[in-house]
C-alpha cells in the first residue's frame, strides 16, 4: 500500500491527574502518514501540542515492538484498537480511514486508577506477580532448560501462556474488569513446567486471592479478554486456573 | 471451616456456587419439560388424568420432595450470589466507556443479569400461579380418578395458558431462559475449570441445543393450551371455556377449596363449592 496523508479528528481523555476529573477532548490532525504506528500518530499529535504551549497527552510506552505491554490505549472501542493480535505500537494508521474520528481512552478498572490521560497506574499486577508469579529456587540459565525433558506439546503450551506481556487490555476489555486471563496465564506457565509445579498450589491460591484484594472483577466467561489480548491468550487458561485454583483449596496443605 | 468460607467468597469460589447451581438448575429443569410434555396429549380426559395424577406424584415422592428443598435453595443461592457478583463487578470498573466494541463471545453473555432478573421474575409469577395454588389455593377445580379426588392442575394450567398476554409473558420468558443457558450451560463448566480439546467444542454445542430445546419445548404449551381451548381476554372467560369443554371431553367436574383438600379423599365426599 503506497504511503498516504490522512486527517483525523483525535477524541482523546485528558485528565491532568488522579484526583482531577477528566474529559474528552478533540483534536484534528492532518498530514499523519498511513506508515506511522499508532504511536508515531500521538508523537506527532504532541508535537503540535507542545509547541502550541499546551500539555502534551500523557501515555505509557517503552519497547514500540510489541512486547512489554506498555502501550495501554482503548481505541474505538478496542484496547490496542480493532486488530486481532496486535498492541498499538504494532497498529499502523493505515488502518484508519481518511477523515475519520478516532476515540482514545484510558482502561478502565477500578484497580488501574488513571495517573494522568492514558496512563494508568497497573501496579496491581506487580502486586500479583509478586504474591506467587515465580519460581523460588534458581532454574539455571538458557542451556539447562534441557536437562529436565519436557513433551513438546506441554512446552508449546506453556509458552503460550508465557506470551503475555502483563499489558491490562484483557481487564480493560472485559465488562467486569477481570484479571482472569492475565492471572491465568502466569498461573498455567508456570503449573505446566516441573520447575514451577512444586509451587503450583500455593501460587494458585496466593495469585487469586491477592487479585480479589486489588479489586477486580469476577470472570463470567464472556471471552472478550481472549477476543483482545495482543497475544492471543485462549480460555482454557481460565479453565486451568481454576483447576488449579479449586484443587489447591480442596487439596493443599495451607489452611487459609 | 474458615478456608472453606473464604474458598467460597473468593472471586472463582462465588463463580463456582453460581456454576453448580446453576447447572443443577439445568437438570430440573430438563425433568420439569420432560414431565409437563404430558400437558400435549391431544385429549383433554386422559391429558388432565396424567397430569393431574403425575402432580400428586411430583408434590409427594419424598426423594422429590427433598430435591425440590434443594431446588428452591438452588435458585435463591443463584440469584443472590449473582446479586453480589454483579454489584462487585460493578465497583470493579466504575467508569463506563464512551465507545464499547463489545467483544464479548455472545449477546447473552453480555446479559446475563437481565436475562436472569427476567428469570427471577417469572419463577415468582410462576410460582404463584401453580406451585402457591397447588398447595394453598382457594377455590379450584377438582376431578375424579378411579373413585378419588384429584385437584385439576391441568385446568388450570389450560385456564392460565388460554389467557393470550399470560402466554406472551410466558414466551417471553422461555426465550430468556434460551438465552440465559445459551452462554450459561458452557460458562458452568467453564469455571469448574471443565475445558478439554475433546470436549469443550461438544458442551458448547450442548448449550445451544439445551437453549434451542427448552424455548420449543416450553413454548409449545402455552401454544399448544390456546389451540386446545382457544384464545381469552382473561381468567374468567379462559376459566369457563376450559371447564365446558373438559365437561364435554368426560372429565368429571367439581369445585371445592384446594387448601382443605387431604389426600385421599373419595369423589362423593366432595363438597361442590360455588363454581366462582
Ligand atoms: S493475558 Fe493478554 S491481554 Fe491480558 S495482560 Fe496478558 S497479554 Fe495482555
Ligand atoms: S510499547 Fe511495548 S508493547 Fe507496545
Amino acid at each position: 500500500m503506497a504511503e498516504q496523508h490522512n486527517s483525523y479528528k483525535i477524541k482523546v481523555w485528558r485528565q491532568a491527574n488522579a484526583n482531577a476529573k477528566g474529559g474528552f477532548k478533540n483534536y484534528k490532525l492532518d498530514g499523519v502518514s498511513t506508515d506511522m504506528s499508532f504511536l508515531e500518530m500521538i508523537d506527532m499529535l504532541n508535537e503540535t501540542l507542545v509547541r502550541k504551549g499546551e500539555d502534551p497527552i500523557s501515555f505509557d510506552h517503552d519497547c514500540r515492538e510489541g512486547i512489554c505491554g506498555a502501550c495501554s490505549m482503548y481505541i474505538n472501542g478496542h484496547p490496542h484498537g480493532m486488530l486481532e493480535g496486535v498492541t498499538t505500537c504494532q497498529l499502523h494508521m493505515r488502518s484508519f480511514p481518511n477523515n475519520t474520528t478516532i476515540t482514545i481512552e484510558p482502561w478502565r478498572a477500578a484497580a488501574f486508577p488513571v495517573i494522568k490521560d492514558l496512563t494508568v497506574n497497573r501496579s496491581a499486577f506487580d502486586r500479583i506477580i509478586q504474591s506467587g508469579g515465580y519460581v523460588s529456587v534458581n532454574t539455571g540459565n538458557a542451556r539447562d532448560a534441557n536437562e529436565m525433558p519436557i513433551p513438546k506439546e506441554i512446552a508449546d503450551e506453556a509458552f503460550e501462556a508465557a506470551a503475555c506481556i502483563g499489558c491490562g487490555a484483557c481487564v480493560a476489555a472485559c465488562k467486569n474488569a477481570s484479571a482472569m486471563l492475565f492471572v491465568s496465564a502466569k498461573v498455567s506457565q508456570l503449573a505446566l513446567l516441573p520447575q514451577g509445579k512444586a509451587e503450583a498450589q500455593k501460587r494458585a491460591e496466593n495469585m487469586v486471592a491477592q487479585m480479589d484484594e486489588e479489586g477486580f472483577g469476577s470472570c463470567t466467561n464472556t471471552g472478550a479478554c481472549s477476543a483482545e489480548c495482543p497475544k492471543l491468550i485462549g480460555q482454557e487458561h481460565i479453565a486451568r486456573l481454576n483447576r488449579e485454583y479449586l484443587t489447591a483449596k480442596a487439596g493443599s496443605d495451607f489452611v487459609k | 471451616m474458615n478456608w472453606i468460607i473464604r474458598t467460597l467468597t473468593s472471586s472463582v469460589g462465588k463463580k463456582v456456587l453460581m456454576s453448580l447451581t446453576g447447572l443443577f438448575l439445568v437438570t430440573f429443569l430438563i425433568v420439569h419439560l420432560i414431565g409437563n410434555l404430558q400437558l400435549l396429549y391431544p385429549n383433554v380426559l386422559s391429558a388432565s388424568e396424567k397430569f393431574n395424577v403425575y402432580a400428586v406424584f411430583m408434590t409427594t415422592f419424598p426423594l422429590i420432595k427433598a430435591t425440590s428443598y434443594l431446588l428452591y435453595g438452588s435458585i435463591i443461592l443463584h440469584a443472590l450470589v449473582a446479586l453480589f457478583l454483579t454489584l462487585q463487578n460493578k465497583k470493579a470498573r466504575p467508569t463506563a466507556y464512551a465507545v464499547n466494541g463489545n467483544a464479548e463471545k455472545s449477546w447473552a453473555s453480555r446479559n446475563m443479569g437481565i436475562l436472569g432478573s427476567i428469570l427471577l421474575f417469572f419463577i415468582i409469577m410462576h410460582m404463584g400461579q401453580f406451585w402457591f395454588q397447588y398447595h394453598f389455593g382457594g377455590n379450584h377445580p377438582v376431578m375424579e380418578i378411579d373413585g378419588m379426588t384429584y385437584k385439576n392442575l391441568y385446568a388450570l394450567v389450560a385456564t392460565t395458558f388460554s389467557v393470550w398476554w399470560f402466554s406472551v409473558l410466558y414466551l417471553i420468558s422461555m426465550a430468556a431462559v434460551g438465552f440465559h443457558l445459551w452462554h450459561g450451560f458452557q460458562s458452568g463448566f467453564q469455571t469448574l475449570g471443565l475445558n478439554h480439546v475433546k470436549y469443550t467444542s461438544l458442551i458448547s454445542l450442548a448449550s445451544k441445543g439445551l437453549a434451542v430445546f427448552f424455548i420449543v419445548g416450553f413454548s409449545s404449551m402455552p401454544l399448544a393450551m390456546m389451540a386446545q381451548f382457544g384464545v381469552s381476554n382473561n381468567l374468567d372467560e379462559a376459566a369457563t371455556k376450559v371447564m365446558n369443554k373438559s365437561i364435554k371431553e368426560g372429565v368429571e367436574w367439581k369445585m371445592t377449596d384446594w387448601s382443605n383438600l387431604k389426600p385421599d379423599t373419595k369423589w362423593d365426599k366432595i363438597v361442590t363449592t360455588n363454581a366462582e
